[in-house]
């Protein structure tokens, strides 16, 4: 009895370490499955996310994402490559690409080095500086303003690591709160917990497009730091990551990434209709002239 | 699968002043423990005065403590968490609403709110437990106390509840064990115990299964440790002759 279970008990730890080899490049699997598998987000607004169709996400990466599906179906001579959809998230989206459930992620996810251990990333796909939302009454102008003050920011992103690190080196006495989401963050501050939120700027117009009021709320502060969003796939895959490259750089230069820009970052975008306003960066503009896989910290 | 372990981890610098990754587990874990047992004494007197209510002659107080069980056993419990922490605020009367919002450090809101949250929880829980448990004793036993001229105080206090008490002691463990389990919800409104810790760092250091798997290690011990203990305290107070104990 013992020995059947401790047998057992080796079984099973045996069994979840020792995933298959993924010997084959993906695009190997993608020709012999006839499926490419895309991850996407389900509230990464405006980059991927669900609005009125619950099996197909929308938005600014996700188009990006389009582009880099015909490139491979061209690579391959295959024009009626399947496409799949899995839902990731900030927890599920490197094991899942790493494991081989995704072949290729686009969403919101940050390059950096940390996560260049365990995935690849493509060319940056946009550009995001770190700063704050408030209310236009609140008096907060930038981030020394936030002395003693109670400040919200999103678990598990790169804001709550700098603003942590800020608490901890200028000895602000701020209050910190992680929430589990960015709606979540937004409601902290919406309902008055925290006087501001730190996160991504696209991400907080967005938040900020969704409120009540949206004329209530500003974005506001120096960027602490700027990030590069890039695309996730599988390590040491260099034939794939060169056709998913090529794609995002071939968008690049036809400068049909401005018409993308334009739809969903200068227009109305769904489910509410709502314009996010938030016009083409200096920084995302010189990524896009020069592209590069790079994250900002080895900038 | 092409992961990258690393076991070190846990001891490199988080980039945050001099922590390392494991300070987080440990501080993580204190948070756990402190809401589990806060919560838990507050369940366990809860849940005895309404497993009591229950069991009661008449209508009126088996009425509420059975209503009682009711709402709070089928609702989840991560509504409940929301509850306490985003709606009822909102509805203290002000002073009160402002300085639990905006004075409070946000790291005592959120304790206080899934304190509340775990406690009223459990409690409905334990309440059943004791209903059980007092009503596994033989009928005889409340009727002869009561012939003897014992109150009905009296009935409960010294032949009801010493036994009944005892009988529960392994189910009891079993809401023990489930209140540490179920603390983990929250890191959901922001507090940074052993989940939330544990999610941290599988964000900050993409090494999310080593993260994990140290959480479920301390889950795991912490739990059989403190089901030893409760072996040792039924063990300790079985009446001989009784529930299997043989003298």
């Amino acid at each position: 009895m013992r020995f059947t279970t401790r047998l057992l008990t080796t079984a099973v730890i045996a069994s979840a370490f020792a995933a298959p080899a993924m010997a084959e490049g993906t695009l190997d699997k993608i020709k012999s499955s006839g499926v490419i598998v895309l991850g996407h987000r389900d509230a990464s607004i405006p980059f991927s996310y669900l609005a009125n169709d619950p099996t197909k996400p929308i938005g600014y990466s996700h188009d990006l994402q389009l582009k880099v599906v015909e490139a491979v179906k061209k690579q391959l001579k295959m024009p009626n490559l399947q496409v799949r959809y899995n839902l990731v998230t900030s927890q599920t989206r490197i094991p899942l690409v790493q494991n081989g459930t995704v072949d290729l992620e686009c969403g919101s996810t940050t390059n950096n080095l940390e996560r260049q251990k365990q995935v690849a990333f493509s060319v940056g796909i946009f550009e995001i500086g770190t700063r704050l939302l408030t209310a236009k009454t609140s008096g907060i102008k930038d981030f020394p303003d936030l002395k003693g003050k109670n400040v919200v920011t999103t678990a598990g992103t790169t804001s709550e690591r700098l603003l942590k690190a800020m608490n901890a080196e200028k000895q602000m006495g701020m209050n910190i709160i992680s929430a589990k989401d960015h709606g979540e963050s937004f409601l902290m501050l919406e309902s008055g917990r925290a006087v501001a939120f730190m996160m991504d700027d696209a991400l907080l117009y967005g938040e900020m497009a969704k409120a009540k009021n949206p004329g209530n709320w500003v974005v506001t502060g120096k960027p602490q730091s700027f990030e590069i969003y890039g695309c996730m796939m599988r390590k040491e895959d260099p034939a794939f990551k060169k056709v998913v490259d090529d794609a995002l750089k071939a968008t690049f230069k036809s400068g049909e990434v401005n018409k993308i820009y334009s739809k969903w970052f200068m227009a109305p975008v769904p489910p509410k209709g709502l314009n996010l306003n938030f016009p083409m960066s200096d920084e995302f503009k010189s990524l896009v002239a020069k592209p590069t896989d790079k994250s900002a910290e080895e900038m | 699968m092409n992961y990258n372990w690393d076991w070190n981890i846990f001891f490199k610098s988080t980039g945050i002043g001099s922590e390392i990754y494991l300070d987080w587990f440990v501080s993580g874990l204190g948070w756990t423990i402190a809401v589990a047992l806060v919560a838990w004494i507050i369940a366990l007197l809860l849940g005895s005065v309404l497993g009591v209510m229950r069991t009661l002659p008449g209508k009126a107080l088996p009425a509420i403590a059975t209503g009682y069980v009711e709402l709070f056993r089928n609702v989840p419990l991560l509504v409940q968490l929301f509850m306490w922490y985003f709606v009822v605020p909102d509805y203290l009367p002000e002073p009160l609403q402002t300085w639990f919002k905006q004075d409070l450090n946000p790291a005592t809101s959120a304790y206080v709110s899934v304190v509340v949250c775990l406690a009223l929880f459990t409690a409905a829980r334990v309440c059943e437990q004791v209903r059980t448990g007092i009503q596994a004793l033989p009928k005889g036993q409340s009727a002869a106390a009561l012939a003897v001229g014992f109150s009905i105080g009296q009935t409960y206090r010294h032949v009801l509840l010493p036994q009944a008490f005892r009988i529960i002691i392994p189910p009891l463990t079993s809401e023990f064990l489930n209140i540490f389990k179920n603390s983990s919800v929250a890191s959901l409104i922001g507090l940074m115990e052993l989940l939330a810790q544990t999610k941290q760092t599988a964000e900050f250091s993409a090494n999310i299964f080593e993260a994990f798997t140290l959480a479920t290690v301390i889950y795991f011990v912490l739990n059989m440790s403190l089901m030893a203990l409760m072996n040792l305290v039924e063990k300790k107070v079985r009446i001989p002759g009784m529930m299997g104990g043989a003298k």
